[in-house]
């Protein structure tokens, strides 16, 4: 088992130092993924502008697979339409699954390849799509309610 | 032999040839030699038990208490061979305060609804603790919300001790049952359970004891500890999974209504009146896992022929060794650091999460467990999402704890 297919130097990187962490402040939305078999929990927040995804970030616990994706995430998405992410998404879970034909031949994955490994590790697919439920969820919950309102 | 006086002390494990009994160990995972230290989630099973399985599915099969041909015989007697060898095992003073099961979390959820039915009302009070696995969490809140009575929960130190004054003035008169664990699975603690017992009592409830951890590695005395019920895991001790035990006094079992209804729980059934057979088949309705429970005998009969009180000292020893090991590890915190402890050694790291600990640890071929170990409520008053968790059994070595230590050198590398 090549154990650095699964830690590439990226995904390490990443969960030292994960980028766009932290709460947006209103008007945002939110909503947590949970993995109920080991207790994670990642909280992602998103603004909308319109149809774009303006800003995008993340707080929790979780392992290393799930913090780097959830970062990672924040990247591939900061910018994109709400149908942009939702192709990204399809694609990222088709590659962690080992349901993805080409991944590497795949354009709208970019950086996000470095994950392929994961198909590999069935017991860790939910770690790296934890991230990324989450974000589907927020973008379709209800805008957070201004704080002191 | 030399007469030394008072009991003799334990022999040591022969561990390499008792290493022989279990094909399993000499297996690669990984292309490494299997290191098993998830012992506390299932033991693996010596060839006397995979034996007995086949031989029963070869030579004995046939249904239980009801033909009259040679097969149900065979397979009735062997079935009432282990009940006496679990009654055995445990020193119950009767055979039919022995009821099978599929595993502890059926007879909680036995005692749960069927003691539940009869004896709780509203503004009764069931106490458990914060340390419980959530199979002696959920009966009780399943109980509380059909009954109306409520659930008290005794605190626990940072150290992972129950807070037994905490404990003490929980109880009272309007306190029915008293369910905790014996030991914990999430941290090892061996809970001073005769104390428990005994102050339980003195305010005339009952103890159920979860003892899925404790009957694989201590020796438990029913009678000598005097609890209600007590419930164990099969395949934590060498069993097959499907046959567990749960031991309950007659006095209580014989003023308990059934269970499940079903074939072979009944003495006669009309439309008008149905009667319920007697202790045990009152608790055991419909076609048990038969094959499970007969080779369940040789598990207890390996356990009784290798002795207790030696596995207790071996894991003993282990669990010194890992202690000290790991604690020299930079980073590694252990969780739960109480003074009697069983052979359970969890830790957090802080450059690794305890997920990606247990996949570096199975690219070396060691089987650990990452999680919340079904204990989320202890977790939370830790202040922890999950931990790493190493347990052991009577087969494991120190060499399997140096084979654990360098693999978490390995993860330090890879994350820090």
């Amino acid at each position: 088992m090549d154990l650095g297919a699964l830690y590439q130097d990226v995904i390490l990187d990443h969960n030292r130092k994960p980028r766009n962490w932290g709460e947006l402040s209103h008007p945002a939305r939110h909503a947590e993924g949970h993995n109920p078999m080991c207790g994670d929990a990642i909280t992602v927040w998103v603004r909308m502008g319109g149809d774009v995804v303006e800003d995008i970030s993340f707080t929790g616990s979780g392992c290393a697979i799930s913090k780097a994706s959830a970062s990672m995430m924040t990247q591939a998405v900061k910018g994109k339409s709400r149908e942009e992410a939702a192709l990204v998404f399809e694609s990222f879970h088709a590659m962690v699954t080992g349901k993805h034909d080409a991944p590497a031949a795949d354009p709208t994955l970019g950086k996000l390849k470095v994950f392929s490994g994961v198909a590999r590790f069935p017991t860790r697919v939910k770690c790296a799509s934890l991230a990324w439920h989450a974000m589907r969820e927020a973008m379709a919950a209800p805008s957070d309610t201004p704080s002191g309102a | 032999m030399t007469a030394t006086g008072g009991a003799p002390p334990a022999a040591a494990l022969d561990v390499m040839r008792l290493r022989e009994d279990f094909p399993i160990l000499a297996m690669e995972v990984r292309g490494k030699p299997l290191v098993y230290l998830d012992n506390a989630a299932t033991s693996q099973k010596p060839r006397s038990v995979i034996d007995a399985l086949s031989h029963y599915y070869e030579r004995e099969n046939g249904n239980i208490h009801r033909g009259v041909h040679y097969l149900s015989e065979r397979a009735t007697e062997q079935y009432d061979r282990t009940r006496e060898a679990a009654r055995r095992f445990f020193n119950a003073k009767h055979a039919h305060e022995i009821i099978f099961t599929r595993g502890a979390t059926e007879g909680i959820n036995l005692v749960a609804a069927s003691f539940g039915q009869a004896f709780v009302k509203a503004g009764d009070e069931i106490i458990i603790s914060t340390m419980e696995h959530h199979s002696n969490i959920v009966p009780w809140q399943l109980l509380c919300e059909r009954t109306g009575a409520v659930l008290q929960v005794i605190p626990v130190t940072d150290e992972g001790e129950l807070d037994l004054d905490g404990y003490r003035a929980l109880l009272g008169p309007r306190t029915r049952l008293v369910s905790v664990v014996h030991v914990s699975n999430a941290l090892g603690t061996i809970n001073p359970v005769a104390e428990i017992i005994a102050s339980a009592h003195a305010v005339g409830a009952a103890v159920l004891l979860d003892g899925a951890q404790a009957a694989a590695h201590t020796a438990v005395d029913v009678v000598a500890l005097d609890c209600d019920f007590f419930v164990c895991s099969g395949h934590k001790m060498l069993g097959p999974t499907g046959a567990s035990v749960l031991y309950g006094k007659e006095s209580w079992l014989e003023r308990m209504p059934p269970y499940m209804g079903g074939g072979d729980m009944i003495d006669h059934v009309s439309f008008e009146r149905t009667t319920y057979a007697g202790l045990p088949a009152r608790f055991e309705a419909g076609t048990p896992s038969i094959g499970d429970v007969v080779a369940y005998r040789a598990a207890f009969e390996y356990l009784e022929a290798v002795g207790l009180d030696a596995v207790a000292a071996h894991e003993h020893d282990l669990l010194t060794y890992a202690t000290a090991q790991l604690q020299d590890i930079p980073g590694v915190r252990l969780v739960g650091t109480a003074r009697d402890k069983a052979g359970v050694v969890s830790f957090v790291m802080d450059c690794a999460h305890p997920h990606d600990i247990g996949t570096i640890l199975d690219g070396h071929g060691i089987a650990i467990r990452t999680g919340h170990h079904c204990a989320q409520p202890l977790m939370r008053r830790l202040g922890l999402a999950a931990t790493a968790r190493a347990s052991f059994y009577l087969y494991n070595t120190r060499d399997e704890v140096d084979a654990l230590v360098r693999g978490m050198h390995h993860v330090r590398e890879v994350f820090a």
